[in-house]
């Protein structure tokens, strides 16, 4: 029996935390008792959010999921959509459609060590899969998790970061290209860092998503360390508005973003990835 | 009536016909007469502005007697003849497509109450038994594809579908194919093969009408039909060849995905972007294109919002806009986006071509691009084009 596209889901904004000057976090949840209770998500799919009046756009879920009912969204204004988002306050209104996608490989990162390497607002989707696997520390070798800005500035989620270099067995390492005097991480980019990293490559699973150039980067430094092409996950993002691969918007070479990804192995994209106007 | 029809030999097709009949031309509108008291939407040909449209048809004399349609790259010029045929042309620019894949379709409404409070509801189908006379085996084609995109995948358009199961299909092949039509190197036509309800071969005296479903086998049993002659059949036969041997165009078969990709940078991109004005025709009469943007509606009260997807092009800027930058910001990017994904990531997403040679893109573009002569420069002698 084929799935239904759906129609939105009635969400309460019960909190809107401004995370910077241009990147905030809405934290919503279902109106509706059943629909609230009933929804699960898998760490790395996304929803698409709708503003009443304007529009969807799609966002990857940030939250943990031994709490899926708190949907939590990190969102960047940049848009018109997200211009709206962005002035909403508790109690206020939108819409919710979703969880979509494939998300990250779970079930390959048990036993191994996990790589986890981001750029700018691509730290967002990886939250989820940061919780799994924190959760489950024993199931999983080292950690290493791995985040690049471009200005020290930018950077958000410092708390989160010191609780997560905290953990056992587990490596935060910030990189930001221009930074501030206070800044005491990493001067340059992210993948700088692989230098400094403490894992057993052979035996690892990496999840990364930022720009395109700079997971290209990353993912050929990884194969030239010997890693598998099919041990390294990453997100992709494409103009998406149905989510259900439907409206053509996110094809990707033969892929639809939407539906066949957002994340994939580098193994099945690589032919393709970062190149222009793809 | 007679019951051999046997020349499958004569076009190399299995045919799935199990009933034939002969329908005097003048009682073909006896055909239309039982589709409507059949309940049905009739919806046909009818020569309008020039071009064949596609819209409701009541008898007989609306359909395009004596039409012919010449085409040429960037050029489709309508006449009206005196020989007596009702599908003496090729396609007209649309067909089946908007009819199940509308071009503008509100997908839910929603209403904001006073407290705020958002109540969403899906918009219904708008679905009504439909039988649509005239297509042609390139449409069938395509339709099968749309089928796939749209009903056979993880996800379901439930508009779609609700049209989709209540179309009748009457199919004519074609005897007059266009100078841009190559359906015949596709594979697609020109015969329809099956998918079809009623197959139609047109003569100057009438039609042999050939039954598809069960369905169609319980409407040809309420036509006036005679018994098809042995010359009937023989000009038929004659006249399916020639329709095949009139086209001249050809498209490399088969999966192209990774000869066109490891084209992705040869010179005749930008040559051929450099006569594309990226406007999009090529993919609005596309019967098989299935790109679609959504967006909001608002009442200007404020209470409520329309939620409606219209057809998109991957031509357009905004196809792959995405918070703040386009990824195919060139007309290059946009057209190799295009013929990739059709001869290519098809294959891939569908198991075959996009493309199903009814030549539209050709004709219909206005600076006359060649979908045929394009992929033939890229993959240069490769296919022997």
């Amino acid at each position: 029996m084929a799935l239904e596209r759906g129609i939105p889901l009635e969400a309460e904004v019960l909190e809107r935390v401004d995370e910077s000057s241009s990147i905030f976090t809405l934290s919503l949840r279902l109106v509706d008792e059943r629909q609230h209770r009933a929804y699960r998500f898998e760490p790395g799919q996304f929803n698409m959010l709708y503003l009443y009046g304007v529009g969807e756009i799609a966002i990857s879920i940030v939250g943990d999921p031994q709490h899926p009912e708190l949907l939590q969204h990190t969102i960047r204004n940049v848009g018109r959509v997200t211009h709206g988002f962005a002035k909403l306050a508790r109690g206020d209104r939108i819409g919710i459609r979703g969880p979509f996608g494939r998300g990250w490989p779970l079930a390959a990162a048990q036993g191994r060590d996990v790589l986890i390497i981001t750029g700018g607002l691509g730290c967002a989707p990886v939250v989820p899969v940061i919780n799994h696997v924190l959760h489950r520390r024993a199931e999983h070798g080292k950690v290493a998790i791995l985040q690049g800005v471009k200005h020290s500035d930018d950077l958000i989620w410092r708390d989160r970061y010191e609780k997560w270099d905290a953990e056992p067995f587990t490596q935060v390492l910030l990189a930001a290209d221009v930074s501030g005097p206070e800044w005491r991480g990493y001067r340059g980019r992210v993948t700088g860092l692989m230098e400094q990293l403490d894992i057993d490559f052979g035996n690892s699973v990496t999840m990364m998503c930022g720009p395109e150039l700079m997971m290209v980067a990353a993912a050929n430094q990884l194969l030239e360390r010997g890693v598998g092409a099919d041990s390294v996950w990453l997100s992709m993002e494409r103009n998406m508005q149905c989510g259900v691969g439907h409206c053509g918007h996110c094809q990707f070479g033969e892929k639809f973003i939407c539906r066949d990804g957002p994340v994939f192995p580098f193994s099945e994209i690589r032919t393709l990835f970062g190149e222009r106007g793809i | 009536m007679a019951a051999c029809y046997g020349f499958s030999q004569a076009d190399g097709q299995d045919n799935p016909v199990a009933e034939t009949g002969f329908l005097m031309r003048q009682r073909f509108g006896d055909l239309l007469a039982l589709l409507a008291g059949a309940g049905y939407r009739v919806v046909g040909p009818v020569h309008r502005d020039g071009a064949i449209v596609y819209t409701d048809v009541h008898d007989a004399a609306d359909l395009p007697s004596g039409v012919m349609v010449e085409t040429a790259p960037g050029r489709v010029r309508s006449t009206e003849t005196q020989l007596p045929r009702l599908f003496a042309w090729a396609n007209g620019p649309q067909a089946l497509k908007p009819l199940l894949f509308r071009s503008e379709e509100t997908l839910w409404r929603v209403q904001r109450g006073d407290d705020g409070g958002l109540a969403f509801r899906p918009a219904s189908a708008d679905a009504q038994p439909l039988a649509l006379v005239g297509v042609r085996a390139c449409d069938l084609a395509a339709l099968q594809l749309q089928d796939q995109h749209f009903l056979h995948g993880a996800y379901r358009d439930e508009h779609y579908a609700a049209r989709r199961a209540q179309l009748l299909l009457v199919a004519v092949n074609c005897t007059h194919p266009a100078a841009t039509c190559f359906c015949a190197t596709t594979g697609d036509g020109p015969q329809a093969q099956d998918g079809f309800d009623l197959l139609l071969d047109e003569l100057d005296e009438g039609f042999i009408v050939a039954a598809g479903s069960g369905r169609g086998r319980e409407l040809l049993a309420g036509l006036p039909l005679v018994p098809v002659r042995e010359d009937q059949v023989r000009k038929v036969a004659s006249t399916r060849q020639r329709a095949r041997a009139e086209q001249t165009r050809s498209i490399p078969a088969g999966d192209l995905y990774d000869e066109l990709m490891a084209r992705r940078e040869h010179p005749r991109w930008n040559e051929v972007a450099g006569r594309c004005l990226s406007c999009g025709n090529c993919t609005q009469v596309c019967p098989t294109c299935f790109c679609s943007r959504e967006q909001d509606q608002a009442q200007l009260d404020g209470r409520g919002s329309t939620h409606v997807r219209q057809w998109d092009s991957c031509f357009s800027e905004g196809h792959s806009y995405i918070h703040g930058l386009v990824v195919r910001g060139e007309p290059r990017h946009r057209y190799r986006q295009w013929l990739t994904h059709k001869l290519g990531s098809w294959h891939r997403q569908y198991g075959r071509s996009g493309c199903v040679g009814c030549g539209r893109c050709i004709a219909w573009c206005p600076v006359g691009i060649d979908i045929c002569a394009e992929v033939n420069a890229l993959l240069g002698g490769a296919h022997g084009a």
